[in-house]
């Protein structure tokens, strides 16, 4: 079970390193970055897609086109803020309902001091059980500005939130 | 110790989750009438509780098919001639239930005991008997700096408790959140998922090592230093004891894994005496069924004693009191003829050495659910969900009460009656 556990977190945890492995290193600008390495985070954050690296369709490198599609695609089910909930493991404490700043910030007397959510602005509430994300333009993590805040993830008993 | 007098108030939107001792207030629900189809804010526990169950329980006598009044009445004949019948459960009814069943046992003159006997009972006692101090979970969220769970696994049993209550949320002295404001310490045999929130102040100790490891920790609060016979940091003990020393307002949550370690809870009491002489700290139990602190309170306003007690027939005031009423010792004893079991499932929970004499005596079942216990019991009686079908009040784990009302329509009549409904209907037909 451990290691279907770490199999799964390597397939949902990509990082820019190892995106960036796959990459043909040689900053060739093509993709309108300036460095491999760049393209890499930007095809984290999914701001760009594998489709923009024109190398990387070449013949020498279609084995490598292949892996990081599969090792992107897990992000696919993630919100715009790159959040994935894993629906299996979540039994809708609360707990990242209630820490979430922003939910604080907006519903102060509600998500902030542990009650149900009295605000249409939080990002994160329980509906059946399971935690749910609306609104995630609100996430701290989102847009140009972003911070890489973790207050859902570090009080989340069952990893079952995660960011690509 | 009384009742503490203040009422939780509902909020008309918001419903009352009967899944488990904190009875969360602030759940909001969408029905098609008949059944609830989305429940928001609670628990994944919760939920499943609110949605009702999986397999319905139907009238039975003899694993037959039976009208309910057919049951009812024989379920009186089976108290009506057993000469030492045990009523046994009731932490999934409310206060009015519990109190007729409290009639009940004095009318046929049963020995009533409940889920505390082999659970937070002993904690419970203590609390009663003012041997320890204790607070509100409102208390909690606003006041506490320091929060220990020990031998509980709350992300598991009740899952809200970290977020709504203890951990999490801001609180009227706690404005700053949890990462400034609050420090959460479990003590444990294993990482648990709560211990794991914990970070570095989780303290792994062995197995039935608690009341040692307590000793330990009163010497490193009297200035002493900490030993204890397994391998473990001394530094680590006295590390631990500055932080309960330093706290403004402590709560120690007593889950099972402490209280099943314990001879008994002398230790608990010497380390809160301890604590409350150089600190402030407060202790809960951490109560599994919605209202079995409701059960032992009301027991206790009624006799003095909070689990294990014997009617006698027909003499209120008669009432013994001790280990051998309680329902393992009866069982194995054989010294009960008949059993009545509500909302509890006692096949599945207690060992089979101690369940087996269920199986040669007569069993009555009140549940909504079908249960292992049902399905062996000479006769079966459905009952309301409370806190969906029927309302009524509740004592939560620190001892507030909380009132509900039903979610569904009571007016619709397929709702089954309620278990206070049920027990008074079997003391009208005996």
């Amino acid at each position: 079970m451990g290691a279907a556990h770490n199999y799964e977190k390597v397939r949902t945890m990509a990082n820019a390193m190892e995106i960036y492995k796959l990459l043909p290193k040689t900053n060739c600008k093509e993709c309108g970055k300036s460095t491999c390495m760049a393209f890499a985070v930007s095809l984290l954050s999914r701001e760009l897609t594998v489709d923009d690296c024109p190398p990387l369709k070449e013949d020498k490198l279609k084995a490598n086109y292949g892996k990081l599609s599969d090792l992107i695609t897990p992000a696919q089910g993630a919100s715009e803020s790159g959040m994935i909930v894993h629906e299996d493991k979540c039994f809708g404490c609360g707990n990242c309902v209630v820490a979430c700043p922003v939910n604080v910030a907006d519903d102060p007397h509600g998500a902030g001091i542990g009650r149900a959510p009295t605000s249409d602005k939080v990002i994160l509430r329980v509906k059946d059980g399971i935690v749910r994300t609306s609104n995630v333009q609100e996430c701290r993590r989102f847009g140009k500005d972003k911070i890489l805040c973790n207050g859902c993830i570090v009080t989340c008993p069952t990893e079952a939130i995660e960011f690509v | 110790m009384k009742r503490q007098s203040m009422v939780i108030l509902l909020n008309e939107n918001y419903h009352v989750c009967t899944g488990c001792a904190l009875l969360c207030d602030d759940i909001e629900v969408i029905t098609d009438g008949k059944k609830i189809t989305e429940v928001k804010t609670a628990c994944r526990k919760g939920v499943s509780r609110m949605k009702g169950c999986n397999e319905p329980m139907s009238p039975t006598v003899d694993g037959q098919q039976v009208d309910i009044d057919v049951a009812i009445s024989a379920a009186a004949n089976i108290l009506k001639n057993s000469k030492s019948p045990l009523i046994f459960g009731l932490g999934n009814s409310t206060d009015g239930a519990q109190k007729k069943a409290i009639e009940l046992a004095k009318q046929v003159g049963a020995v009533l005991d409940d889920t505390s006997s082999f659970c937070q009972g002993p904690t419970l006692e203590a609390i009663f008997n003012d041997r320890i101090k204790s607070c509100t979970l409102d208390d909690v969220r606003n006041k506490a700096d320091v929060i220990v769970y020990w031998g509980a696994d709350p992300s598991n049993s009740h899952p809200r408790h970290l977020s709504k209550f203890s951990y999490f949320p801001r609180g009227q002295e706690r404005q700053r959140g949890w990462e400034e404001d609050r420090t959460m310490i479990t003590i444990d045999i294993r990482k648990s998922h709560t211990a794991k929130i914990s970070g570095d102040k989780f303290y792994q100790i062995p197995l039935q090592m608690d009341a040692e490891f307590i000793d330990a920790l009163i010497d490193a609060l009297s200035g002493k230093v900490p030993k204890v016979s397994f391998e473990f940091d001394p530094k680590r003990i006295l590390e631990l004891a500055n932080i309960l020393k330093k706290a403004k307002f402590g709560t120690i949550f007593v889950g099972l894994g402490l209280v099943y370690s314990l001879a008994d809870m002398e230790p608990v009491v010497r380390l809160m005496d301890k604590l409350n002489e150089v600190s402030n700290f407060h202790l809960i139990p951490m109560v599994g069924h919605y209202n079995m602190r409701g059960f032992n309170q009301n027991l206790f306003n009624e006799t003095g004693y909070l689990n294990r007690v014997k009617f006698e027939k027909g003499n209120s005031t008669d009432v013994q009191h001790g280990a051998e009423f309680s329902i393992v010792e009866s069982l194995n004893n054989k010294t009960v003829d008949a059993a009545l079991i509500i909302g509890t499932d006692p096949l599945s929970s207690l060992p089979r050495s101690v369940a087996e004499h269920l199986l040669d005596i007569p069993v009555i079942t009140i549940d909504p659910c079908e249960t292992f216990t049902s399905r062996k019991a000479k006769v079966t009686i459905p009952s309301a969900l409370s806190g969906v079908e029927c309302g009524g009040s509740a004592v939560r784990m620190d001892g507030e009460e909380v009132k509900f009302e039903p979610i569904i329509d009571v007016k619709d009549q397929t709702i089954r009656p309620s278990d206070e409904e049920i027990l008074a209907r079997i003391m009208e037909a005996l």
